[in-house]
Parts: structure tokens; sequence; C-alpha cells
């Protein structure tokens, strides 16, 4: 016999008007800094160079920032190497682009289009390889230990730092993007990168495909879920130790094209640009929640406007920018914006 | 008798520095309800989660099926046909009731006969299908707790006091899907602390105390010596 449930079982909360706006408020702090960009900067000319650029940083920011929050949300895994996967990618893409200088010399959008493609392909091949062996042999037999965690992957990041010094010598890289990636266009009296308008229509696209991966289809779900109890996805029967392996992998293959993306912006590569890229990655990650790629996205393209007006409107302060937006949001949200993982 | 369907066999756990399962001996008879009884703190939940593989036991051995399982990870035990519903219900919060059932299924996309009975089990899952499960109140994650254990036809079904903490309609609610459930001719391992609900469903019982087993038999028999319930829990089921 079957018991029905009672009418009287209770209802599903309504949450009040104030919790709603809570819930979304992190949402609104991007267009919030876009106006107050827009205020504090006065030209509109400026104040939308400045807006692409800070998108365009965003955009790769949270490419490079993605696979680590989900690496710590999954299995709880601090990844101080992870720095080591953005420049081995970017000096893999680039020497790709160089080897393939007869296309990207030439002014034609098929073959400047295709030499990237193969150097993006080319990155994230091998770091995605590299991040395999990575937790075979570094991570996972410091599961569980935050400390060694923290230490043998600093290891790690030495070690292949000092490696691609080994392969392609101490020396940074110049480089020039390829042609139809050079120059600006003229949009509302401001002279826009056509390559950073590239890079935010990429990040987009890159992020709703996440989107859609994690929302739509049942190894996003069984993502999803891992980060929030992973023990009980494995009582439903899921091996989550594999689950954990593919997303390190997708995670150092995405910093991989997040290295090539930088590389390309910067026009210089060195060993230790992933290093160094590595204090704004965490900074996003944590401000975001760990876990959360909704929230890392929000978080990076925090970062990337706020260093932008900043570094024009007070060119001292731009450095401390990201460390007082981190600060802020974390007395405002201590397990920052929009946590999946709750710190332990 | 048909061979059982569980046996534990001088199991011993240690979580961090302490000892807590000191011994387990344990028969879970194939079909019914066996009910796993005695004070807080004695090795029920320890006993449940060494079974599902969450936590493993340091020595003894544990045959499910008549096959060895003691050093099988977790998502193998399950896949061999072991539910299980934690004391904590284990809900993914930030995922909706839909996407939960998704996940439940694991070996397929969800049969539309056992969601019919789902939902005829537990009504409020159906109303607030496309919800985020962290909205629910606590009977309705215990409903989808539940749930998510019956999504796919499970040979033995761990269950870690299902009514705590619930109202009285919500129990009556669980103790129907329970029964239910046996009657389908599942096996089913229930820790509960509610003695009417205990009584009602259980078919035979054991009772722990100091991380071993201390008592074993017909639940009736435990039901009617008030003695003996006494002796065992400090506890006399008249009183509840």
């Amino acid at each position: 016999m079957t018991t029905a449930a009672p009418d009287h079982a209770p209802k599903y909360a309504q949450l009040s008007l104030p919790d709603r706006i809570a819930k979304v408020m992190p949402l609104l702090l991007v267009p919030l800094l876009v106006i107050f960009g827009f205020l504090s900067i006065g030209s509109t000319s400026s104040w939308l160079t400045l807006t692409v650029s800070g998108l365009a940083m965003g955009m790769m920011i949270f490419i490079m920032a993605s696979g680590l929050t989900l690496v710590f949300g999954l299995m709880d895994v601090i990844n101080f190497g992870h720095g080591a996967f953005i420049s081995v990618g970017a000096y893999v893409g680039i020497s790709a682009l160089l080897a393939l200088e007869s296309w990207t010399g030439v002014p034609s959008l098929l073959l400047n289009v295709a030499a990237v493609l193969a150097a993006v392909i080319a990155a994230m091949c091998v770091t995605g390889a590299l991040g395999w062996g990575f937790e075979r042999v570094i991570v996972r037999p410091v599961y569980g230990a935050h400390l060694k965690q923290i230490l043998v992957t600093v290891g790690g990041l030495i070690v292949i730092e000092q490696l691609i010094q080994v392969v392609w010598g101490p020396d940074e890289i110049f480089l020039t993007r390829p042609e139809m990636l050079k120059g600006a266009v003229t949009f509302a009296g401001a002279a826009i990168e056509k390559y950073r308008l590239l890079a935010v229509v990429f990040g987009l696209v890159l992020f709703v495909a996440m989107r859609l991966v994690l929302k739509r289809t049942k190894i996003g779900l069984i993502v999803r879920a891992g980060v929030q109890n992973g023990e009980m996805v494995e009582a439903l029967g899921y091996r989550l130790r594999l689950v954990f392996i593919g997303v390190f992998v997708a995670g150092s293959a995405l910093a991989g094209l997040g290295g090539v993306m930088w590389g390309l912006y910067q026009e210089v590569i060195t060993a230790g640009m992933g290093e160094e890229m590595m204090i704004l990655v965490f900074i996003v990650v944590i401000i975001g929640g760990l876990g959360s790629v909704e929230g890392a996205f929000i978080g990076a393209l925090l970062v990337g406007l706020l260093q932008n007006y900043v570094a024009f409107l007070e060119p001292k302060l731009a450095l401390i920018s990201n460390i007082a937006l981190m600060t802020a949001i974390l007395m405002w949200r201590p397990q920052g914006m929009m946590p999946v993982v709750k710190a332990k | 008798m048909s061979d059982p369907i569980l046996e534990l066999s001088g199991i011993h756990t240690d979580i961090a520095q302490y000892h807590i399962l000191q011994g387990v001996d344990l028969t879970v008879p194939r079909g019914g309800v066996t009910m796993l009884l005695g004070r807080n703190g004695v090795g029920k939940t320890t006993t449940l989660r060494t079974i599902i593989g969450h936590w493993q036991a340091k020595s003894g051995s544990l045959r499910f099926n008549g096959a060895e399982i003691t050093t099988m990870p977790t998502p193998a035990r399950a896949r061999a046909g072991i539910g299980f519903v934690p004391e904590d219900m284990g809900i993914f919060s930030d995922l909706t009731v839909e996407e939960n059932m998704i996940l439940a299924a694991a070996s397929g996309p969800l049969n539309p006969a056992r969601m019919q009975w789902i939902f005829e089990a537990f009504p409020p899952l159906k109303t607030f299908w496309r919800s985020e499960a962290g909205n629910l109140s606590g009977g309705q994650k215990q409903m989808l707790s539940i749930a998510r254990a019956m999504a796919e036809e499970r040979q033995l079904y761990l269950i870690d006091e299902p009514t705590k903490g619930l109202a009285p309609a919500i129990i009556s609610t669980m103790a129907g899907a329970l029964r239910d459930l046996k009657a389908k001719g599942a096996s089913i391992l229930l820790v509960e602390q509610n003695f009417a609900v205990a009584k009602a469903l259980g078919d035979t019982a054991a009772v722990m105390d100091d991380g071993r087993i201390v008592w074993a038999g017909e639940m009736a028999e435990l039901a009617s010596d008030a003695d003996l319930q006494e002796r065992l829990m400090g506890l006399s089921m008249e009183a509840h």
C-alpha cells in the first residue's frame, strides 16, 4: 500500500525580496563596476577602450581559473602547479605559431585562423597530457593533505619552469600576432584592438559552452554534484576519481589555452608568466567562491575591469586594486560570491 | 531459510584514532526489514558507512550475495546493488529535484514506471520537480533522499534514521514508502530511533552496544519483552 503525502505537507519556501536581491547581487557587480568606470573616467572613448580591454583580460583569466576552481571543489586539491600549465601552453602554442610563420605572416583570415587553431590544439594537447602526468605523479600521493599539496605542487611548478628554460632557453620570446589580428577597429571614437574583441567573444563562447556541459549533460551533473558531496556521488555508483582526473586534464588544457591567449595578448612570453598569473587566478577563484564556475567568471571580469580602470585613473593603485577587491568581497561574503564548496 | 544477502564477520573500523566498530557480526536476511538499534554513539551509522565503503574496515569480512566486498570501492558496491540513504540525507542542494533523480539513475535514463511509483509515494517531489533541492523542507529532502535510492532497483537498502526530526504525518509517508519497498522484495537494513516505526516495520532486529552486536533476533520478540529492551538499550518500547 502506498501512503500519499498529506495535503498539509510543508510548502516550498518563498524567498523574501531582500534575499532574492542578495542572491543575484554578484551578477549586478559587473554592470555596477562598468557604470562606475564610465562616471569616473569621463571620456566615452577611453572608457570603451578600457572596458573592452578589461573584459578581454577577464575572459583570459577566467579560462585559466575555471579548471582550478573545479579541481579544488571536486577533490579539495590546492594546485599551485596550475601556473606551469599556463607557461607550457604559451610556449607550445607560440612555438607552433612561429613554425607556421608562413600562415601567420600573410593577410589571410583563413590561414591566420588555421594557424591559431593549430597552436591552440597543440598547446591544449600538451598541457592536457602534462596535467594527467602531474595528477598521477605529484597530486595523487598527497590527497587530503593541504600543506603537502602546497609544497609539492609549488615544487612541481619550479621544476617545470626550469624545464621550459632548458628546452626554450632562459630568454623571453617576443612574437607578433597574425596579420589579421593586428590593428584596431574604431567604434564611437574609441580604438579597440581586434585581438581584444576576439578574446572577449572567445571567452564568452567558452563560458557558455562550459555552462551547457555542466548544466545539460550527465557528466556535468556528476561534476556539479561531486563538488557538493563527492561521497554521495560515489554511493550512487559513479567513480569520482575518474571524473576528477578528467576535470584535472581538462582544467590543465584550459590553462594551456589561456597561456596561448595571454601570450598573444602580451606579445611576449617568459617561463615565469604562469606563476605571475597565478596571483590573479587565485584571487578570482577565492572571490568567485570555491568550486563555482559562474563565480570565477564574474570574479575574473571584476578583476580585469578594475585593474584597467584603476591603472587609468590612479596608476599607483593598480597593483593593489585586486587585493583590495578580494578583501572587500571577503568582508561582504567570507566564502566568496557564489560558493559551492563550504570553507573547510 | 535462503542465503543471507549480507554478512558481516568480525568487522573492526577505526575513525582517526578512535576504534569504533569492535568486531561486528551481523547477518541481514534476504527480503524484509532488519532494524539496527542501539543508543546514540554505539556504532550504527559507522556500520552502515562501513558496509557502503565510506569507511574501510580495518579487519573482518563483509560478504554481499555471498561475494567478498570488504576491500571493494564504494562505487562498485553501489553498482553491485547496495543503495544508501545517509543520516544527513546527502542531497545535492544546488541541483534540482529532477537533476538529483537523474543522477540517481546511474545505469541509464529514469524508468517511467519506477518514477510513477515514486511520485505516488512522494507527491511533493512531482510538485517541486524543477526546484532546487536546497529549498525543500526537511521532510521533502528526506523524501528525495529515499526516492533517489529507489530510482534504480537495488537488492539492499541501507537507510540511516529516515524519520529523524520529521513531523508525524511525514513519518507515516516514509513508513508507507519503506513498506512498499519491502513488498517489492527488497532487503532493508534500517537504523531507526523511533521505536514505533521500528516495531511496525521490522522483521528482524540487531542491537548494538560499544561497537558490537549484543543481541539479534525477531523484532516481535524484542518488541514484546520490556525487560530485554531495558537491558539492551536502557529503554522500554512501551514508553514510545
